[in-house]
């Protein structure tokens, strides 16, 4: 276990099975979201009340899953480099949080097209949109962080200081937008309270869920590699990689 | 005659110098929030610019939106609230900067005592000093606001719980920015995401006032909020502290 771990934390045993791994996650990504997107936007059946507009939730649903799954794993990411010094964790943590906001972008961006049919609006104060806008913020303040230190080292435990006081405050931002949401409800459709999905609809919606997470990993292992490069560029192994030391 | 040698002598004092105060870290404590209360006593523009830029804001909404006062009173506990909030955003940039600049940040670091029990205290010193003098004042904002009577004890008790939880987590944002020379408006962008449950419960409990509704729950949670940050933001700012001191 232990030695598992040290393993781990060297960037050159990183890269070596990250190449390995890379090309699987990306194998079924692709695979995962080509039939996920074609059942759910072609063959999937119409909702019987928003019609074939609903479709946009094969991907805002998945882009939302994944906006808060990166905020969770990059906070993860800055605990174990906090704990261990593990530098590996850290770059992964720095790859990871454009993706999470991208996601996030994503997922509030196909939330206000998907308005415009259900709501007749393209912004709504609902409580899943509002708490999505508030984790685009915290996704910035860290990016903006790491970006603001001089020095690496502080510019990485400052980021990760912040994304674990973040992920403590997800939950209760969460549930405060929530409260305020349904104190202050307005007399609106509400697409929450449909009747559950039929297995035709869910199933593309599953496969499309697992096709965003293989994608999540492909993306962050290939940044991480390119981000061990950079960072190790002076070690030895990394040029004799590049072919300058024989 | 073991005190005879000077040398001898010399040394004890010099090993007097190192050894922890009688009292530990209590005496640590006091001294710290006495030292904080003084300096900040002596830069009174400090404690006062705060107040002044709540109620300037105040006075910018009835100008920009509407003098009605029927419209001010639906909208006042959020205007206050929202006002108060960024008002003691202001004044978190200074918690550490002059501190860190004269470098007394570096000896409370290198203190023996625990470094988030010292925070702890300035971070009341700041609360004590900003956050109870807004939530004193913003009842006399509230009536030029044309808030419905019976919300005034519950406006300024809600702002005196919530602006705790305020000071404390936004110390995290400050102590994480005191190293970098431009930390003010990234202060407000790591902070304010964070602000927003002390907001909605803040503001919610004057909304439940006016409507005649119970108060308790509101200000339960901001008790709870608090309880919480009272908790974790002290180790959260230690660490932060570290961080910008050692970089």
């Amino acid at each position: 276990m232990w030695a598992f771990i040290h393993k781990l934390g060297s960037p050159k045993w990183f890269y070596g099975i990250s190449a390995r791994l890379s090309p699987w996650f990306w194998a079924a990504a692709a695979l995962l979201i080509v039939v996920g997107s074609v059942w759910g936007l072609a063959f999937a059946p119409a909702d019987y009340q928003q019609g074939n507009s609903f479709r946009i939730i094969y991907v805002h649903v998945p882009a939302a899953f994944l906006a808060q799954s990166i905020f969770v794993s990059m906070a993860i990411a800055g605990f174990v480099f906090m704990v261990w010094k593990i530098k590996v964790a850290d770059m992964a943590a720095a790859m990871m949080a454009p993706l999470g906001a991208a996601m996030t972008f994503v997922a509030l961006f196909s939330g206000a097209v998907w308005g415009v049919p259900t709501w007749g609006t393209w912004w709504m104060w609902d409580a899943r949109l509002t708490s999505m806008l508030i984790l685009l913020f915290l996704y910035f303040g860290v990016i903006a962080l790491r970006g603001a230190f001089a020095s690496r080292d502080s510019a990485s435990r400052a980021a990760s200081v912040l994304a674990m006081v973040g992920v403590i405050n997800i939950p209760i931002i969460k549930y405060s937008v929530d409260w305020w949401y349904t104190l202050h409800q307005p007399a609106t459709f509400s697409v929450t309270s449909r009747p559950a999905m039929p297995l035709e609809m869910w199933a593309p919606l599953l496969i499309m869920v697992l096709g965003f997470y293989c994608f999540f990993i492909a993306v962050t292992l290939m940044r991480t590699r390119s981000e061990i490069l950079r960072r190790e560029s002076n070690k030895r192994w990394v040029r004799e990689l590049a072919g300058e030391v024989n | 005659m073991p005190n005879s040698d000077p040398h001898l002598a010399r040394e004890t004092d010099a090993v007097r110098l190192f050894r922890e105060p009688e009292g530990g870290a209590g005496v640590a404590i006091r001294a710290t929030l006495k030292r904080d209360l003084l300096l900040l006593m002596r830069r009174r523009s400090e404690v006062l610019n705060p107040l002044v830029f709540f109620a300037l804001v105040i006075t910018l909404f009835p100008i920009g939106i509407s003098p009605d006062p029927e419209l001010l009173a639906t909208i006042a506990p959020g205007l206050l609230w929202v006002a108060a909030l960024l008002a003691a955003l202001l004044s978190l940039d200074s918690l550490f900067r002059s501190d860190f600049e004269d470098g007394s940040l570096e000896q409370l670091l290198l203190s023996p005592q625990p470094l988030p029990a010292l925070a702890l205290a300035k971070v009341a010193v700041h609360w004590l000093l900003t956050g109870l003098p807004l939530a004193l004042m913003a009842p006399v904002l509230g009536i030029m606001l044309a808030l419905p009577a019976g919300s005034y004890a519950v406006l300024a008790l809600s702002l005196a719980l919530g602006s705790a939880s305020l000071s404390l987590i936004g110390a995290i944002g400050a102590a994480l920015t005191v190293g970098l020379s431009r930390g003010g408006v990234l202060l407000s962008l790591l902070v304010l995401p964070l602000y927003i449950p002390v907001l909605i419960f803040g503001a919610g409990a004057v909304q439940a006032a006016i409507f005649g509704e119970g108060v308790a729950a509101h200000l339960a949670i901001l008790g709870a909020l608090l309880a919480v940050a009272l908790i974790l933001a002290p180790w959260a700012i230690a660490a932060s502290l570290r961080i910008s001191i050692n970089g």
